[in-house]
């Protein structure tokens, strides 16, 4: 299967060649948050703050690692179900989020956010975490120590693998592939 | 005649079995994804499950958990009555095992103390525990890491006895609906069918604890489990949502006695890693 490399920050060219099914190895830095990094981020939108990082362009991957082990990067670090973060979601396309990293399905208005912006989303293979592991060179908490395994991350990461999901137009792989192998299954009971 | 057994033993089985399941897979359940992989259609669905099986090696090869998420800890303990807990409380023996292994093993804390102020306790626990006193001299342990992305999706419905097999069947079929693109499918169902609203819940998490080549006795169950699969298989969600005809992996019930004007059912939903084990003192 034929993969598109892609270097980050990811800008509106990068996003509008890519299509639900593409194969794509990410370059670069990823932001990580999860549900309670999140909530702080909204927070500070709403009260007219600063964000702890430059959101424009930026990708945000839903992980919560395993404590780092000696020697190593960063511990299982596979991706955390993303419609937790639906409610969140659009407030940070709005403000320039170019694409999110997770597993499951999106809701129809993260879907119209991303029509709207010009924004994509990639899944990761749930339960990888020990093989996604190898393609992550860099882990630092940016923020939010105190949440633990929640905090706000900044990871660098090498040929990352993930697969276009939902695209800039909206097409879903969560609905085109599922239509194709509906009443495939073959079992006597 | 009176077993004694020490708390420090409790403690260091359950450390053990914590370590094991997030690093190790039940080879049953590894061939069991095989077999999905050569029956799958989808190349996505292939390339997927080929993933999965590439990461149990890669964690056992490099020493990092299956998952980020490690889970919340239920122990199911079956205690003889003729054991006597020596040297400190069972409980905070259960407790001080999963604290133990959490942090030895780089394993990630997922607890929270209070449910909406939702302050990380840093140890993972308080762990689930379920006891039960049985005939014997042995504690009978199954120790699961239940991740929750899985039991996020999980449900109960208290149904009416007219509801039947019928209604049991289609609440099962809406809850998987909803459950499987979410859930890291292809998922495993523990299915728990009677008793009352706190059994039937209990039943189906014990569901997830048995084998994942357990037949049910009764053909009535047996088959109902087999229908279910046949449904989730069927309906092409497969393999993390993104299509295929690999949905469930496993379905298995739990019934119990119930009340004349009650049948209620609970689904418990447990990705393709059911990380359980079992051990005896």
């Amino acid at each position: 299967m034929k993969k598109k490399k892609i270097f980050l920050p990811i800008n509106d060219n990068d996003v509008e060649t890519l299509e639900a099914g593409d194969n794509v190895l990410l370059n670069g830095e990823i932001y990580v948050a999860r549900d309670a990094a999140h909530k702080r981020l909204i927070d500070l939108i709403d009260n007219n703050k600063n964000l702890p990082f430059e959101i424009k362009n930026s990708v945000i991957y839903y992980m919560g690692p395993t404590p780092t082990p000696n020697g190593k990067v960063i511990g299982s670090a596979g991706p955390t179900t993303s419609h937790r973060m639906d409610k969140y979601t659009p407030k940070l396309l709005d403000l320039g989020l170019k694409a999110t990293i997770g597993k499951g399905k999106r809701s129809l208005e993260v879907i119209e956010s991303m029509k709207k912006n010009k924004a994509v989303y990639f899944s990761a293979i749930g339960g990888t975490g020990a093989l996604l592991n190898q393609s992550i060179l860099k882990n630092e908490i940016i923020e939010y120590e105190d949440l633990g395994p929640e905090a706000l991350r900044k990871i660098t990461v090498k040929d990352f693998p993930v697969i276009v999901s939902i695209d800039s137009n909206g097409k879903s792989l969560f609905e085109i592939e599922r239509a194709k192998y509906r009443d495939k299954f073959k079992l006597e009971v | 005649m009176i077993k004694e057994i020490e708390s420090n033993k409790v403690t260091e089985v359950i450390k053990q079995a914590c370590t094991d399941i997030n690093f190790n897979v039940d080879p049953k359940l590894k061939q069991k994804l095989e077999e999905a992989l050569n029956n799958e259609e989808s190349p996505i669905a292939k390339s997927i499950l080929e993933n999965i099986l590439l990461n149990f090696d890669c964690a056992q090869k490099n020493n990092i958990p299956i998952c980020q998420d490690t889970g919340m800890v239920i122990v199911f303990a079956e205690i003889g009555q003729d054991v006597h807990i020596t040297g400190g409380s069972f409980e905070k023996a259960v407790n001080e095992g999963v604290k133990q292994a959490y942090k030895d093993s780089f394993l990630r804390k997922s607890i929270v103390s209070d449910p909406i102020e939702r302050k990380n306790t840093f140890n993972n626990t308080p762990a689930i525990l379920h006891t039960r006193i049985v005939d014997g001299d042995k504690i009978n342990f199954k120790i699961m890491a239940k991740g929750f992305g899985s039991e996020n999706t999980s449900q109960l419905k208290m149904l009416k006895p007219a509801d039947g097999i019928n209604g049991i069947e289609n609440f099962i079929k809406e809850v998987l609906e909803e459950a499987i693109p979410n859930a890291c499918a292809p998922v495993i169902v523990g299915i728990g069918i009677g008793g009352d609203f706190e059994t039937c819940a209990l039943n189906a998490k014990k569901a997830l604890t048995l084998p994942i080549d357990y037949k049910h006795k009764n053909k009535i169950y047996e088959d109902l489990s087999n229908r279910i699969i046949k449904f989730a298989n069927n309906t092409g969600i497969g393999p993390m949502g993104l299509g295929g005809i690999n949905s469930a992996l496993k379905v298995n019930i739990i019934e119990s006695p119930t009340h004349i004007a009650g049948l209620p059912v609970a689904i418990n939903i447990c990705c393709y890693a059911d990380r359980i084990t079992e051990r005896e003192l």
